[in-house]
């Protein structure tokens, strides 16, 4: 009996962290995008690195929506580049960026409602067993690796036959995070992960993204919410205006200090002193 | 590594957890309370194997047809033209054999490779305009129903194809598609074999191949399935190419039985694959259900075709049995899919 099925992530491989910190996973050089007459981004450099966690700050259409989905695939760049472990790559498609090891992880996560765990989680990447017309869904497999992928995470579901619509909104985060570190995500773009959880389960997948960062994932997370940031970010980068103003790790701030950047910071002083003169 | 237990939000109650997995559980609840009954109000003459005989004979057509239908059913799509597609498959097969003097088996190849082109027809044309299956199809029924009688009177010079037992290769092709075993009236075709066999082989690709989760996928969430790189739209087409290839079996199944097709048959049977597919659990709005559902629910209606003229009431009740069991099928269907979708929560 064969086994055919791709594994890319099955076996956890050691990451030797002096190597890695030396290039970056990924980094952009003069990022902007340009939408007609607007500019929605402007000039920006930035470098994330493997086993970091980036949390992308900013007000509404700062540009850190812009930013990301430059980043997956979505939309292209009007100029600067983006480098792949150093090397200059285009990401025409979110297919193709996925390819790459770039996955983006949205609120609507894709998952059909009827169908069990596992079946959802190798939804268009089935392993399979046999070959010609006994080919088979290697129903075995996929339940054990599956399983590992969520034990090596830390997440328990409980019965891989489930079907999904039962999962709350921290386990689908979980399934879906669990499914992109399976495919072998380098880099983890989690959009407002948190935005719909209570607090219990706001931490819960909070603590999931460390451990996606401790595995030696690039994690990029944007969320509105400086107490979550805080707690899991290891680097800050602040939007606003299309520009990148701030590019601070975490040793550097304090709640009150990243709140106060991620509630426009110097636009705060500005507004504060337009009201005084008013 | 210590496990991390996230908080459950399941409100959802386990009954709703068994319809979802095991969709087929009902109809076949429902067909062995109706055999019950029915044995009870005929005082067991229902059990009796000249009865089973007829039950299965006449249950068959329709279940061969119905897994087929319930498997596109649960990819989210519909076939009306199945019904008179069984009447084209026997009309093509009736002129070949008789008028052209083709020989059995190239006909039936000839009128497979037809079928199966009308099923593409239907698929391609849905996934390229994106209408309504039930549009498509319809056009699909209706242009097939002008044609066979059309096409039937213009080469035999009547809608009544007969004498398809003179055909070379008859005796060959009966013994495959038309074995009896069995001396009437406790007769078994062959068919019965088939469509067991059909039924099996379409679980086994809906529950252990890759092509079953697409159908699920396609069905449950088609953008969520084509965004993860599922051909939802080469599924949708090669379910459409087996529901026509479905009818295409039972027709010339039918015409090699009988000797003889009417072409005009099989007009209003697309119903009957639908209600069979739905009272075996399968979702009307995709996502969901099973292969031997539609075949229970194609066992239920031999139940009650038989069962209701032997439990001494008029058999024009059938009809209005049918439509009932149609009624509380597809609002036990929405129950569930109501209970599903209120159950997801943040």
């Amino acid at each position: 009996m064969t086994t055919d099925q791709s594994t890319p992530a099955a076996d956890e491989t050691t990451i030797d962290p002096a190597a890695q910190a030396e290039v970056p996973v990924l980094e952009v050089r003069g990022l902007g995008k340009r939408f007609g007459s607007v500019q929605a981004l402007e000039d920006v450099d930035v470098s994330l690195r493997a086993g970091e966690v980036t949390c992308v700050v900013g007000d509404n259409g700062a540009g850190k929506s812009v930013f990301i989905k430059m980043l997956c695939g979505l939309i292209r760049p009007s100029e600067g580049e983006i480098l792949l472990d150093g090397l200059p790559t285009e990401f025409t498609s979110p297919r193709q960026a996925r390819s790459l090891g770039i996955v983006a992880v949205y609120q609507d996560l894709a998952l059909a409602p009827m169908m069990s765990l596992w079946r959802n989680f190798f939804m268009g990447g089935e392993p399979v067993k046999g070959w010609g017309i006994f080919q088979r869904f290697d129903v075995g497999y996929a339940k054990e690796a599956m399983q590992s992928e969520l034990e090596k995470l830390g997440v328990n579901l409980g019965d891989p036959d489930r079907a999904a619509h039962t999962l709350s909104g921290g386990e689908r985060q979980g399934l879906a995070i669990a499914r992109a570190m399976y495919y072998g995500a380098r880099v983890l773009i989690l959009d407002e992960p948190t935005s719909a959880l209570g607090v219990r389960q706001s931490g819960a997948v909070l603590r999931l993204i460390r451990r996606a960062a401790q595995r030696g994932t690039a994690v990029i997370l944007v969320t509105p919410k400086p107490q979550h940031a805080f707690w899991v970010g290891d680097r800050f980068l602040v939007f606003q205006r299309g520009r990148l103003v701030e590019d601070r790790p975490s040793e550097t701030l304090t709640l009150e200090s990243l709140s106060y950047l991620m509630a426009g910071g110097g636009e705060v002083d500005e507004l504060e002193s337009a009201i005084a003169t008013a | 590594m210590s496990l991390l237990q996230l908080p459950r939000f399941g409100n959802a109650r386990p009954w709703v957890q068994t319809a979802v997995l095991r969709p087929e559980l009902g109809s076949l609840v429902a067909a062995a309370l109706l055999l019950m009954f029915f044995s009870i109000a005929s005082s067991g003459a229902m059990l009796e194997i000249p009865t089973i005989a007829r039950v299965l004979d006449t249950a068959w057509p329709y279940g061969i047809i119905a897994v087929a239908v319930g498997l596109l059913m649960i990819s989210g799509e519909f076939d009306l033209s199945t019904g008179v597609m069984v009447g084209t498959a026997g009309a093509l097969l009736g002129v070949m054999a008789t008028e052209w003097g083709m020989n059995l088996w190239l006909a039936l190849l000839l009128s497979l490779l037809i079928c199966l082109a009308l099923g593409l027809w239907n698929g391609v044309l849905v996934v390229w305009t994106g209408l309504p299956s039930f549009v498509i199809t319809l056009g699909t029924f209706f242009g097939l129903r002008g044609a066979n009688v059309a096409l039937s009177k213009y080469f035999t010079g009547d809608a009544l194809i007969e004498n398809i037992d003179d055909a070379a290769g008859f005796d060959s092709l009966h013994s495959i598609v038309a074995t009896v075993f069995g001396t009437a009236p406790s007769d078994f075709r062959v068919s019965l074999l088939w469509w067991g066999g059909f039924t099996l082989i379409a679980t086994w690709i809906l529950w252990r191949t890759k092509i079953g989760n697409w159908i699920f996928a396609t069905g449950g969430d088609r953008e969520a399935a084509r965004a993860v790189g599922v051909p939802v739209n080469g599924t949708k087409i090669g379910l459409f190419m087996l529901t026509a290839g479905a009818a295409w079996f039972v027709g010339v199944s039918n015409a090699v039985r009988y000797t003889s097709v009417q072409a005009g048959q099989g007009v209003g049977a697309e119903f009957f694959y639908i209600i069979a597919a739905v009272v075996g659990g399968c979702a009307m709005s995709g996502g969901r259900g099973s292969a031997i559902g539609p075949a229970i629910g194609a066992l239920i209606w031999g139940i009650a075709f038989v069962g209701i003229p032997h439990a001494g009431w008029n058999s024009d009740w059938r009809w209005a049995f049918y439509g009932v069991l149609l009624l509380l099928a597809t609002l036990i269907n929405h129950i569930v899919g109501e209970r599903v979708r209120t159950a997801r929560s943040g």
